[in-house]
């Protein structure tokens, strides 16, 4: 263990001769990838849905949404590498384009949650008393309620589209986040330099960004990486049910809805690929944040 | 840890469970009455009739819905502290029934899932701390995190294909799981047959998040001082893991189980659209489209009720295992 966090935690080194010297970047790196081979492999594959997702109209070889009713349901091919759907959409120019989508919704409301979440923990641990209790009362009705059923009565009442997804994801993240960030500020709000901070006589809003809100970033950056792949993964489930993105923006969710099941049996790659693409890339950015959460988190760097 | 102190957290703990359902009760209620759109409309014209002006009148009034809105929320508060969800509005039968005829479905994928999740994660966890960082670890870590990865509802449409496939190669005629529910008391068979591959989809996802609470707690535990005593003590490995490691291990795991059900359940209305089964989950998304708010609100209520009495459960079994908790 001890070996380990030293090589990750200060790049200083001794070498044969007992003499120090610091080691070179790419020898960090290899050492990284030995020490987090799962790491690894999350930072490669979010690399690859942000350069899909951004780079979009220079990688995919088709237009997403452009019919092409010579080619339709056909099987993977060299013109088609994973074919084509029901409509001749060429399906991996969709997967492509629908990393856009996934990263827009993804990373937007973990964004926008997470930042909600973590004003609403700090003040709510800051300010203590009634406020605290209103707000974690709050909190627990917004956890019992369901995601999906938040979800539903949001784009009810204000339509699909990836605004309104967007909305309807956030609001379920907000008390999740605010829990975890609430439980680390409560334990520095009892810390002297937060005292001392009061004692000088600082606004409360200055307290909680300078002095507080700091020291929560470790857990703060484990949620919301965590609510990134939660967000893929519930944007996928809204919009295969038809509350979500809609036609004909590319959307990996949408592309398993209709024509995936139906004609699952004679064309199986309409239904496969979008779907691996989901997986592939929530499993990204799980293993990605599982490694940021050995980094920040010294304690759990062994496991 | 005395029983005064226990029977003070228990009351403590139960007299919170009010203002969340309170909270829970208004939330629904508002959504609800957000979403634009009338039952009676939908009601009327379904179908493309025209209506008057005086039957639209004569729904509302029949319906409750021209009363003012503070009166319609007392209604609906004080039927539920009654146990009384009223009638479906849609339907006109009791809500109560309504539910009762959709729920069974549920709860069987859900306590099947559970069971999947239980017999799959508690020993690939364990294994897994115990091997850390050894090949097999890594294998069930990948396992388990492309378990949280993997959206439920394609590994439904995937394994309803790859049934389907097998079925043709081998018995030379496709099958599908039968989507009219029967109970397991009165076809075990059948029920299981229809139930199996939901409760394997969810199953699957479920597993994984305990298999990773599993083997985090195990790491944790096999730490402490009392492991190390049992093995100077010269104790059988099987011995230390099971009765002083998986003992020990197994209070966060419960939590997370405990937990995950109660998500789950809300969490059945993809699985349910997948696989084609009347649950408790496509009901709630039929009750929202057709504006039927007596049905809604009461299956939200339901489906709070048990994530909020699963949670309590969970609480006080902890503080009772955990004495450390009480005083927290």
């Amino acid at each position: 263990m001890t070996m380990i966090s030293q090589d990750a935690a200060a790049p200083l080194v001794a070498d044969e001769a007992g003499g120090l010297h610091r080691r070179s970047l790419p020898a960090r790196f290899l050492d990284f990838i030995r020490h987090q081979p799962l790491g690894t492999v999350g930072i490669v594959m979010v690399g690859i849905v942000l350069v899909a997702g951004i780079g979009a109209d220079w990688i995919a070889p088709y237009d997403p949404t452009a019919n092409d009713f010579a080619a339709m349901m056909q099987s993977p091919s060299w013109a088609h590498l994973l074919g084509t759907d029901q409509f001749g959409r060429d399906i991996l120019s969709r997967i492509i384009y629908g990393a856009r989508t996934a990263l827009i919704v993804g990373l937007s409301t973990a964004m926008i949650g997470g930042a909600g979440g973590l004003l609403l923990g700090v003040a709510s641990a800051y300010f203590g008393g009634r406020l605290d209790l209103l707000v974690q009362r709050a909190l627990d009705v917004l956890m019992a309620f369901p995601l999906i059923i938040m979800a539903l009565a949001v784009v009810a009442a204000f339509g699909t589209g990836v605004r309104n997804v967007i909305i309807a994801l956030t609001i379920p993240l907000i008390p999740r986040c605010a829990r975890v960030v609430r439980s680390s500020a409560l334990a520095i709000r009892e810390v002297p330099y937060v005292d001392a901070a009061r004692a000088c006589g600082f606004s409360h809003s200055r307290i909680i960004l300078r002095h507080m809100v700091p020291n929560v970033v470790a857990p703060f950056l484990i949620v919301v990486t965590a609510a990134v792949g939660q967000a893929i993964l519930a944007e996928a489930a809204l919009s295969y049910l038809g509350l979500g993105v809609q036609e004909p923006v590319p959307d990996w969710g949408l592309m398993l809805q209709g024509g995936a099941e139906e004609y699952a049996v004679t064309a199986p790659w309409i239904a496969i690929f979008p779907g691996l693409a989901i997986m592939l890339a929530v499993f990204g950015v799980n293993i990605f944040g599982d490694a940021l959460r050995d980094a920040l988190d010294p304690k759990l760097r062994e496991r | 840890m005395t029983g005064d102190d226990m029977y003070r957290y228990l009351i403590k703990r139960i007299l919170l469970i009010v203002p969340t359902l309170f909270g829970a009760a208004t939330l629904v209620f508002f959504l609800m009455r957000l979403i634009p759109g009338d039952i009676c409309v939908i009601r009327l014209g379904s179908g493309g009739t025209s209506f008057t002006e005086q039957a639209l009148s004569e729904c509302h009034a029949a319906l409750g819905l021209d009363r003012p809105l503070w009166l319609q929320f007392i209604h609906f508060i004080w039927g539920f502290c009654r146990l009384d969800l009223g009638t479906s509005m849609w339907s006109g039968r009791p809500v109560a029934y309504e539910i009762a005829t959709r729920f069974p479905v549920s709860l069987e994928i859900a306590v099947f899932a559970t069971v999947i999740a239980v017999i799959i994660a508690i020993p690939l966890g364990t294994i897994s701390a115990l091997k850390q960082n050894s090949w097999t670890d890594l294998a069930v870590r990948t396992f388990a995190i492309a378990g949280i990865a993997t959206p439920s509802f394609w590994i439904g449409i995937v394994s309803l294909l790859a049934v389907l496939n097998l079925t043709q190669y081998f018995f030379g005629q496709p099958w599908m799981p039968p989507i009219n529910y029967v109970s397991v008391w009165q076809h075990p068979l059948r029920s299981m047959s229809i139930v199996i591959l939901p409760a394997v989809t969810v199953g699957y996802r479920y597993s994984a998040v305990v298999m990773r609470m599993t083997r985090s707690a195990m790491l944790e535990v096999l730490r402490e001082d009392y492991i190390r005593t049992a093995r100077a003590k010269g104790l059988v490995n099987r011995i230390i893991v099971n009765r002083h490691g998986l003992k020990n291990a197994m209070l966060p795991v419960v939590t997370v189980i405990g937990i995950e059900f109660a998500f789950l359940i809300g969490g059945l209305v993809v699985t349910e659209t997948v696989f084609n089964l009347n649950g408790i989950g496509r009901l709630l998304v039929q009750a929202i489209g057709n504006q039927d708010y007596t049905l809604t609100q009461g299956i939200v209520m339901l489906i709070v009720t048990i994530f909020v009495l699963t949670n309590l459960v969970v609480d006080v079994l902890y503080a009772w295992l955990d004495p450390r908790i009480r005083f927290a």
